[in-house]
């Protein structure tokens, strides 16, 4: 009994500041989250209000509204073909990319090669050289000789190039996470290797190629670099690319357009998250939900 | 409907395990065989290498008149049912009994028709729009076998088809096994480390170790009369007792007691051989009052076993020979043997107790071989008649 009352007139002053110091606490977080909250949201605010302003600023401010920027990107003769030229050079990397990481994954998951980790890091290592700007002048030369140049299949097969090593590593991982007792239940029934990657690995790790799909699709909507070096005329250009040339004749950024292609540009991208992640359930790792 | 003939099967898998060693085995047209073992003693490999999933490292396998040791699985015509059944998470319980029948091409709706009657035979026939993550684990099982039954195989092989369900659902499952493979007819293997499983199912069980088989026989044969000490601790809910003895003018010394010589053993040993007294459990009598020559020592623990208790008795046993002398030279060891005594005659730990073999059911082991009447056989093929004694 004695032991147990002890300790309460020792605790019972301290118990305010106790309190207070957590409230400062909790104060100092939700004012350094808000804080880094605004940070990201400014840009996003003045993507939704910017469009619809007639003379926007750098600063978000509230839109006098009107829809004439609209009006003035549809007169300007390559903004919406080059958003279809960002479409066609997405999927057709996306496409190349889940393809072959797919069975390259699903070969290194299952077959037992030596250095085999060693080789997956490497790749993973180099990978990010490959599409980066230090090898911009090997791989202009290349595309040159391979007469790629100003040749959309150049850039996708290049993107695909740097894409790929980080997304077998991905699928790797869904793959190693798929017993294989399934495989060989199929392998008993007399299923192809190639029924049996159909009917039964695609199926299984679908959430893993709607993963690498997508992020296939974000990262080449975003890259500047590739297109804009080995495509000549701005009839092929993506739409990364257009967002450049989208100035006054003063040399000036043309806010009302850059604006206006801003928001257009980052709608599909967004979207197609929100769907991807909604069908499929967008993560990271392996392992089957049943 | 085919027999298998296994000849020299061996399999090492990389890294040098010896999982299979040089394996004789046929198993019969139509029968129901079980392979039982201790875990890791290549059951599952065994299984494997005949359906075609693990490649032979040497000898042969034949399924019928089919030499198959170089077929891909898909070729050998046999269904697997995995132990964790392997039914695909992606699709219905219809489309997953009806895989087998969509590799061979089979139209989409002939083979939904047919997916729909076999789940009808085994009673799955509510749940043929269900995901397998939506089921039981005993409907899992059935839909697994469903899934083997639908590509009409000649050869089934189950790998440990019920350990994946409690007790309960076990014993049903066990029994709507049998009676489907009885109907079917179709030759079956069945891999289990459960060795009441394999005497209630199984025609014939060979009993496995370390890669090799050290018994092939029927459940009675296996079970009354096991080739050797090795399958004689395995076989049993309770081991059989295996206790040191002195042949000793006609009869068996243990310590004081003297035993009478298991019958086929007359004219098979010599005065003064020691040998291992085999007998199970169940087959010696327990009493509470001294019996003349009888097995005698203390009750050290009583296990109630429900409607039977398995009684441990340590008894003062020959001395373990001169191999290994740890206790000086006719200082008799101890031994413990174990009894089952019926409900309501269990006696207390403490007491002193005597046991009698009954007569027929006792067994001789020469360096871990059965002592028979017929010289001493690796394995004993007695005919049915000849295997009941008593
Ligand atoms: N893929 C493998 N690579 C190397 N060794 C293996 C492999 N599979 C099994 N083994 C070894 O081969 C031996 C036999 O294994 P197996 O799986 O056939 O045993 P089992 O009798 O089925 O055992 P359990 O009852 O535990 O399933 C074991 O020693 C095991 O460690
Ligand atoms: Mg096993």
């Amino acid at each position: 009994m004695t032991t147990d009352t002890a300790p309460v007139p020792t605790t019972e002053p301290t118990r305010p500041t106790v309190a207070v110091r957590h409230l400062l606490a909790q104060i100092g977080r939700y004012t350094f989250l808000c804080a880094i909250l605004g940070f990201f949201a400014l840009p996003l605010l003045w993507l939704a209000t910017a469009p619809f302003d007639d003379t926007p600023t750098v600063t978000a401010s509230l839109p006098r509204f009107t829809l004439d920027n609209f009006r003035a990107l549809l007169d300007n003769p390559y903004a919406l073909s080059s958003l279809l030229n960002s479409v066609y050079l997405a999927a057709g990397t996306a496409a190349l990319v889940v393809t072959f990481a797919a069975l390259a994954a699903y070969a290194l998951s299952r077959v037992r090669v030596p250095g085999r980790d060693a080789l997956l890091y490497g790749l993973l290592l180099l990978s990010s050289i490959v599409t980066g700007t230090a090898t911009m002048v090997p791989l202009f030369e290349l595309a040159f000789r391979l007469n790629l140049i100003d040749s959309r299949l150049g850039v996708i097969l290049i993107l695909s190039g740097g894409l790929l090593p980080a997304a077998i590593f991905i699928l790797k991982d869904f793959m190693d996470s798929t017993p294989t007792s399934y495989e060989e239940s199929a392998r008993v029934f007399g299923a192809s290797p190639l029924q049996i990657m159909r009917h039964i690995v695609v199926p299984l790790v679908r959430p893993g190629l709607a993963t690498v799909g997508v992020w296939a699709v974000a990262n080449v909507w975003g890259n500047f670099l590739v297109p804009f070096l080995l495509l000549r005329g701005p009839d092929k250009a993506p739409a990364a690319v257009i967002m450049y040339t989208l100035y006054t004749e003063g040399g000036q950024a043309d806010l009302r357009l850059l604006s206006t292609f801003s928001l257009l540009y980052s709608l599909p991208v967004a979207l197609m998250f929100v769907f991807v992640s909604s069908r499929y359930g967008f993560r990271f790792h392996g392992g089957i939900k049943r | 409907m085919s027999a298998i003939t296994m000849r020299e099967l061996t399999k090492v898998y990389p890294g040098g395990v010896r999982a299979l060693d040089a394996l004789d085995l046929e198993i019969a047209d139509g029968e129901f065989f079980a392979l039982l073992g201790p875990s890791g003693c290549g059951k599952t490999t065994l299984l494997r290498t005949i359906a075609g999933l693990e490649v032979a490292s040497g000898g042969s396998v034949r399924i019928g008149e089919r030499d198959v040791t170089g077929l891909p699985p898909g070729k050998r015509d046999v269904a697997m049912v995995f132990q964790d059944y392997a039914l695909f998470p992606h699709m219905t319980v219809r489309d997953n009994i009806a895989y087998p029948l969509r590799i061979k091409k089979v139209d989409r709706r002939t083979r939904g028709g047919k997916a729909a009657d076999t789940a009808e035979e085994l009673g799955l026939s509510g749940l043929l729009e269900r995901r397998p993550g939506q089921l039981s684990g005993g409907q899992q099982q059935r839909v697994a076998l469903a899934r083997a039954m639908a590509c009409h195989p000649q050869v089934f092989l189950l790998d440990e088809p019920l350990s994946n369900l409690d007790a309960r659902l076990r014993l049903e499952a066990r029994t709507f096994l049998k009676r489907l493979q009885r109907e079917l007819g179709v030759t079956t293997v069945f891999v289990t480390h459960d060795q009441a499983e394999a005497l209630a199912l199984a025609d014939r069980i060979a009993v496995m170790e370390g890669g090799r088989i050290r018994q092939v026989g029927t459940p009675t044969e296996v079970f009354r009369r096991p080739a050797n000490t090795f399958v004689a601790g395995f076989i049993g809910s309770t081991p059989m007792n295996l206790i040191d003895a002195r042949v000793h003018g006609g009869e068996l010394a243990v310590g004081p007691a003297r035993l009478p010589l298991p019958d086929d053993s007359h004219g098979q040993v010599t005065d003064g051989e020691r040998l291992v007294y085999g007998i199970r459990p169940e087959y010696l009598d327990y009493s509470p009052t001294a019996v003349p020559g009888a097995l005698t020592g203390e009750v050290v623990v009583v296990e109630n076993l429900g409607s039977v208790s398995l009684v441990s008795l340590d008894v003062p046993a020959d001395d373990t020979g001169p191999a290994d002398a740890g206790s000086p030279a006719g200082d008799a060891g101890r031994t413990s043997v174990q009894v089952v005594v019926p409900e309501g005659a269990e006696p207390e730990p403490g007491d002193t107790g005597w046991v009698v073999p009954r007569p027929g059911r006792s067994l001789l082991y020469r360096d871990g071989t059965l002592v028979t009447a017929t010289a001493t056989a690796e394995v004993p093929a007695p005919r049915a008649g000849a295997a009941v004694r008593s």
